[in-house]
This record gives structure tokens, sequence and C-alpha cells, in this order.
């Protein structure tokens, strides 16, 4: 039998022990977010947002056309991908009990964890090699891919969350099941469904492996579909691991910008899913 | 007021979920703009009862069932008979008020034009239903709010009104009142005599005193079958079975 | 006899609404399909000329002459992932301990959301303060620290550049720190309140109700969350790139700098030279894709029974 010192000095000890690990988690992210802000805001100005890139002799510049990318790359990939990872999900909340529901449950929650560096090649499979060049489209594809599985799970609890009542009220008024579905169901659940896109394109727009292949970079504007285009994370990884100083700073400078995209876009999320909830009282 | 006609015929109905047999061989009449209430302990099949007359017993994944039920003398499964179509006619109200969230006071009234995809004005149709549900008073200044603002008994009485706006002859009540307070029920159960005018009304409820209130007909289900059925006064007055007796005087149940 | 209902007569609508689910609904299988099947076919030439087990076995990567071994990077992922994964797991099991069992409730909602912040940030951005920020620090501080002290173990020799397995390791730590720590906390939430309440009563100290009542019983739970956490260091790709040092190499020592699996994907694919080496690097992938399928099978399946009830797996 141990004695009462020593078990209240063991407790003790192994409450500060778990108490370090919050120092451990905290303190990295204290000290990335400072770096980026600090060593990213230097480089911020009205050119940075508006200019293309220069050549590495040239001060000067800016990722206007990575910022326009990625946001035109990611759009590509909602078009493609919201659909499928939307309408999955409300066929799984509302006809997902049988066996078809199951497997297609179970492919969503196992794709989640597929590397994103695999999308990318699968990506470069399906839409580079037949088309024989690097391009917008697919990338779109690849972060599309990665998209569906996530979205679909969400949107199936979403859509679950829905009384049945409502469902049932309106089958009562003589609806038809599909306006039902569309009007009432998915209506209901909508903030939930849009709060699930927003976070899917936060991180749809901070991924960087299925873009390196497939929509490549471009030093240029472009807004066509089958030519590479220019993202703001390929750039921020060049700039990085380029050797120039100058080039370092730039990548802060994007690093800042691209925190800044996704920051905003999970923060609208909360914020559209903290409304919902004041509206259902 | 009583023209006694029959609305609705059930012959022979048989219902189950799955492997529970929720109804057996139930046979019963409703006249023509008279009030059936529909009685029994909980489980002795009056929901299932009401939810096959719409045909929302057949949603339920396991469900299946057997006999006939004609409306007007027309079968309810015989082909060509579209069970959206059926539920335009036989309209239905539920144990808990379930007003749509997303839309307005107005638009829950007219949603059954709304979602069905007719356009137009509805402003007279809309008063004209909440005026039918004594809630007009209450609401016409607030139309575009959220029905989530309005009492429990409010939410129940725009229900009511959601459910007339498309001009049933046939009202299904599933335990209305239950969730209520009492000056709210009494206010739904005053509005089922009005409303007995123009419908025809089944009502489910558990509370014998509203039974004997509001009704007509008393239909007394018990392990899902009809024990008795008879006119209201006699069935609690002078019941011929000793299982409704029981049940009427609060010997179980 | 019962007769079967006239099923509801659908109209045409309806049915064009369920079919249309149908399909939306089987695109998620479809996807899953593809990415296999797509996998495989711009992998099978490589594979084919080189044979898995050449494949998989062999030390040398030269596109040049065609010669493809995969070893090297094996190596690095399995390397660098584990060590992420002893960094990462004692830290956030501390910090699931100690939000869910040793403070307020309302402390661990003020905390979930910086957890859930680093969660979110652009694996990019890591690798960019990995390169500028981390690999310094562990060049001038913390490689020679461990040389000095634990020098006399193979791990810890060698060369200090700071780019190698440590710093790859110590960045994956950081990233799945989050994902560890979110599951542990939701595992030990449903941890039955009466258990540990228990054994408090009998006058255990807070730890001894935690080793006694609360871990035995999150342990299928939290092995679960080691699982995911180790798929997801597995297929890291950009910090690991920028941090790894990109050298074929098959070292001991955690200084030396290597390669893994995503990186030499990430670094050489956009410009591979024809189809086998294309098709090589694909074959990474494909090892990639299957091993960590498995592994969040796996873990899927612990979590799920953790839900359920006590550990059964863990004898």
């Amino acid at each position: 039998m141990k004695t009462l010192a020593r078990r209240k000095f063991w407790n003790g000890f192994m409450t500060g022990l778990c108490a370090l690990g919050l120092v451990a988690a905290v303190a990295p992210l204290a000290s990335l977010l400072w770096l980026v802000i600090s060593r990213g805001i230097s480089s911020l100005n009205w050119d940075f947002f508006t200019q293309l890139p220069t050549p590495v002799s040239e001060p000067g510049g800016g990722v206007a056309n990575a910022i326009g990318g990625t946001l035109y790359i990611v759009g590509i990939a909602c078009v493609l991908g919201v659909p499928i990872g939307v309408g999955a999900g409300v066929f799984l909340a509302e006809r997902g009990d049988g066996k078809a529901g199951e497997a297609i449950r179970f492919m969503a929650e196992v794709l989640s964890g597929v590397p994103s560096i695999v999308v990318g090649i699968v990506a470069y499979g399906l839409v580079v090699l037949p088309m024989r060049r690097f391009s917008a489209l697919a990338g779109g594809v690849g972060l599309a891919v990665l998209m569906i599985p996530p979205l679909a799970r969400s949107t199936e609890e979403l859509v679950r969350l829905v009384p049945r009542t409502l469902r049932e009220a309106s089958l009562a008024l003589g609806v038809p099941e599909w306006r039902t579905s569309l009007r009432v169901v998915i209506r209901t659940a909508l903030p939930g469904i849009l709060t699930a896109i927003l976070l899917g394109v936060a991180r749809a727009a901070g991924e960087t492996a299925p873009l390196l292949f497939t929509s490549l970079n471009n030093q240029f504007w472009n807004w066509r579909a089958d030519r590479p285009t220019a993202s703001l994370t390929v750039q921020i990884f060049n700039y990085a691991v380029s050797p120039f100083e100058e080039w370092h700073r730039q990548a802060w400078g994007a690093a800042l910008v691209l925190l800044l995209l996704v920051g905003t876009l999970s923060a609208a999320a909360r914020f559209l899913a903290r409304s919902r909830v004041g509206a259902r009282r | 007021m009583n023209n006694g006609s029959k609305k609705i015929e059930v012959q022979k109905l048989n219902a189950w979920f799955g492997a529970t047999h929720a109804l057996r061989d139930v046979s019963l009449s409703v006249e023509q703009n008279s009030v059936l209430a529909v009685i029994g302990p909980s489980g002795c099949g009056k929901t299932t009862f009401v939810r096959c007359i719409n045909r929302m017993h057949e949603l339920s994944p396991s469900a299946r069932q057997s006999g006939r039920i004609l409306v007007d003398g027309q079968d309810l499964h015989a082909r060509g008979v579209d069970p959206v179509d059926l539920r335009r006619r036989v309209g239905m109200v539920f144990q808990r008020a379930n007003p749509f969230p997303t839309m307005s006071i107005y638009d829950n009234v007219a949603a059954g034009l709304i979602l069905n995809g007719i356009g137009g004005k509805h402003r007279d149709l809309v008063e004209k239903s909440l005026r039918q549900a004594a809630l007009w008073d209450e609401v016409k200044d607030r139309l575009p709010q959220s029905p989530l603002s309005l009492s429990g008994g409010q939410q129940q009485r725009l229900c009511i009104a959601r459910a007339l706006t498309i001009g049933p002859e046939v009202l299904l009540m599933d335990e209305p009142a239950s969730a209520l307070d009492p000056i709210a029920t009494a206010k739904i159960e005053e509005l089922i005599r009005e409303l007995q005018e123009s419908l025809t009304i089944v009502i489910v409820t558990h509370n014998m005193q509203q039974a004997a209130r509001v009704s007509d007909w008393t239909a007394f289900f018990y392990l899902g079958e009809l024990v008795e059925h008879g006119k209201t006064e006699q069935i609690f007055s002078n019941p011929r079975e000793p299982r409704t007796e029981d049940y009427v005087t609060g010997k179980f149940g | 006899m019962p007769e079967e209902a006239p099923r509801a007569r659908v109209n045409l609508p309806d049915r064009a609404w369920a079919l249309g689910q149908g399909v939306l609904g089987g695109g998620v299988l479809v996807v899953g399909a593809l990415i296999l099947l797509e996998l495989w076919r711009v992998a099978a030439p490589a594979l084919q000329k080189v044979g898995l087990w050449h494949f998989i076995t062999g030390t040398t990567w030269d596109p040049v002459r065609d010669l493809y071994g995969a070893l090297p990077f094996i190596y690095g992922t399995v390397v660098t992932s584990v060590l992420g994964l002893l960094i990462a797991l004692p830290v956030s099991l501390g910090l699931a301990l100690f939000l869910t069992e040793m403070s307020p409730p309302r402390f661990r909602t003020a905390i979930s959301f910086p957890i859930s912040l680093l969660a979110g940030i652009p694996s990019v951005v890591y690798g960019l303060w990995g390169l500028f920020v981390l690999v310094p620090i562990l060049r001038h501080k913390v490689e020679p620290f461990l040389s000095a002290t634990l020098g006399f173990l193979p791990f810890f020799r060698g060369a200090e550049i700071g780019l190698g397995y440590l710093a790859a390791g110590v960045i994956l730590a950081i990233m799945i720190l989050p994902t560890i720590t979110s599951i542990s906390i939701e595992v030990l939430m449903t941890v039955p309140g009466p258990l540990r309440e228990a054994a408090l009563a009998l006058g255990a100290t807070r730890w001894e109700a935690i080793r006694i009542a609360v871990l035995p019983h999150a342990r299928a739970g939290i092995l679960g969350a080691t699982i995911l956490g180790l798929g997801r260091a597995l297929g890291e790709t950009m910090a690991v790139t920028m941090v790894i040092g990109n050298s074929l190499n098959i070292s001991l020592s955690l200084f030396a700098p290597g390669y893994s699996l995503p990186a030499i994907i990430a670094n050489e694919f956009a410009e591979a030279s024809g189809v086998l080496h294309t098709g090589a690097l694909a074959a990474l992938g494909l090892i990639l894709f299957i091993v960590t399928l498995l592994l969040n099978i796996l873990a899927r399946l612990l979590v799920r029974m953790s839900r359920r009830g006590p550990a059964r797996v863990t004898a």
C-alpha cells in the first residue's frame, strides 16, 4: 500500500504533466500565427493584391493571379462536388437505411481519410492524361473528390435532424415527395448545409498537394478551365523552397492572405451555424 | 346538418408494422358532416387507423395493410388514385403542432398552395382559413412573423388553418389537443364544432370527456380491434360491451 | 394471408427525384471506385515492369536509368510518422485528460476553439513555418543538445543540419495533435460519470480514478484515435516535403535528411518523364492509398466499438 503522501504526489505530478500538454499544444500555434502575421504583414500592400508576380531580380509584384486562381479552382470544385456531396447526403438521410445506403455511408467515411496527394494522382489520370495538359479543371476535379465525402456525411446528419413531423405535415397537405424533400426538408436543413459547404470550401482553398500536378501554376492571369492556373498554396510552396530572400518574403505574405481567406470562410461558417441555432429557438 | 350519407366506409381493414398486427378486421362508416371520436388506450391502433384514411400509413417502410377504405364510395387503393390527390381531400392535423419553421405565419397557412407551386394571390384564402380556425384576430397584424413566435395553442390552430386552405372534405385530427393547456384545448374543441358544418371530422383522443363533448359518434379500439362503435351518448351512458364500460368508467387505460 | 398494400402509385416527378438522389448517392461509390481504378491504370505499367516485390524492396530510385525502388520512401514515411505519433500521443492524451477530467467545462469549450483552429491551418503554411522557424531551432538548439546528451544512441548522431527525419516527425506531431486530441476528448466524454465517481467515492485520488476507471474504458477509442492520426501522418504531403530534406537515403540517424512517399510524388510527378516514371510514382500513391484505407477502416471500427462500450480489443 502506497502512502497517502506518495499518492498525492503522483496525482499532482500527473495533473501537472497533463497541463503541460496544453502548453505543448498551444505554443506552436501561437508561434505560427504570430510569425505569419508579423512577417506577412510587411509584404502586404496594394500591389500584392493587384499585380502579377515578378521575376527574381525585380522587386515588388504580387499574387493577384494566385488569389484569383484559388477562387477559380475552388469554384470549379464546388460546381462539381457540392451537388454530388449534398445529393448523396440527402439520399443517405431519406433512403439510406438499406444495403446501398450502408455501402455509400461506409465509402464516404473511409474516403474522408484518403491522402490528398493520392487524389491528385487520380485527378491527373482522369483529366490531365486525356486532355494532355495541366488545367484548372483537373485541379477542380481533385478538390471536388476531397470535398464530397465529408459533405455527404454532414448533409446526412443535418437532414436527419429535421423533425419527421415537418415532412409528414407537408405530405398530409398533398405535396408530392420531391417537393416535400426540396422545399420543406432540405429547406429546413439549408443553413446547416451551407455551413458544411463553407467549411469544405475553406478546406479546399488550403489544399496544395492535389494541385501540384493538376492545375500546376501560372505566372499570368488565366480564366480558361483547360489551362494551367496559379493558386495561392502552390505559389507559397514554390516561393518557400526557392533560394531567394525576396521570394521568402512573398511566401509569408501569401501565407497571411491564405490564412485570412480560410479564416474568413470558417468564421462565416461558424456565424451561419450560430444564427441557425438562434432561429430554431 | 347531418344528411346521413356515408362519407367514409372502412371494410375489414387490417394493418401491420413489420410483424406487429396493428389493426384487426376493422369495419365502420362515418357520416357526412359528423364528428367521429376514436378512443382507446395507448397502442390500441387509433393513430394507425386515421393514418390509413389518408394513406400516410403506407409511408412507413415496414407498413402493410389489407381491406378496403372508401371515400365517397371510391376505393382509396383503386388504380389511378394518387395518394397526393387524396391527401388534398383528406387533411390531417397532428398531435404536436408542426408549423414550418422556415416560413412566415402567412406562408404556413398558404403552404399547401405554395409548396405545390400554385402561384397567385392567396390573401383571401389565407384570411378565410385563419378566420375558420379562429386565429385571424390574434395574428392578422403579425402575418410576416415566424410561427415559432406563437403559443402552442395558436400554433396548433395555425396548423388547422393550414390544413383548411387546400379545401379538404375530411379532416383527420390525431390527438390535436394533447399537448395544450385547458384554455387552448377548449378553443380547439369549439373549433371542431364549427368546422363540422363544412367538413367530416375524425378525431383521435385519449381524453374521454373530450370525446363526449365534441363527437356525434364514438369508436372504441382495444388491442387493434374495434370493440364498439355507436352514438356517443350511447357509448358513454349505455355501452354494450363490458370492455367499453370498463374503459369509459376509468377502470383501465 | 395479408395482401401487400398496393404500393403508393408514385408519380413521375417523385420517381425522377428518387432516381436522381440514387444517382448522386451512387456518385460516392463511383468516386471510390474511380480512385482505385485510376491509380491502378496509371501505376500498372511500372508495377508490371518492375514487379511488386522488387518495387517495395528496391533501394535505388533513378528515373534516368528506369530503376524504381521504393524502400527509402517507405522507410522515411514510417520513421517520420511513428516519430510524430510518439511525440503527439502523450501530449494530446495529456491535453485531452486535462480538458475532460481536470478542468472546468467552460475551459474545455474555450480551448477547443484554438485546437480546431490548429486543424484548419493549411499544411503548406505549417511547412513554411517548419522550414523557417522549426528547422533553425532544431539545427542550432535541439540537435546539438540531443547529440551531447543522447549521442551514444545511433539515432542522435551525424551532421546537425535541421532538415531531416526529426524535423518531419516534429511537424507531423504538431499537425496530428488536433485529430488525436479531439477524438480522445470525444471518447473520454462517453465514459459514464458514475464510473469515476465510484472510484473517487472509494477514496481514490483524481489520477487514480483516471487510471483505474477512465482509461481502461476509453482504451479502444484512444487506440482508434491514434490509428486515425497515424493515417493522417502517413499521407501528409506539403509540410513533410518542405522539411524532410528530400534525400534518397536510409539512415538510422534522425538528424539525417530523407524522403517520404508523398514527398517524392509531390516533387517529381509534374516533371515525370515517361509512362514508367509516372507509373512508379502512381504506384507509390497506390501503396499509400491502400495502407491509409486499411488504417482508416480499422480506426473507425475501434472508435465505433468504444462508443458502444468498454474496451474489448486490448486484452
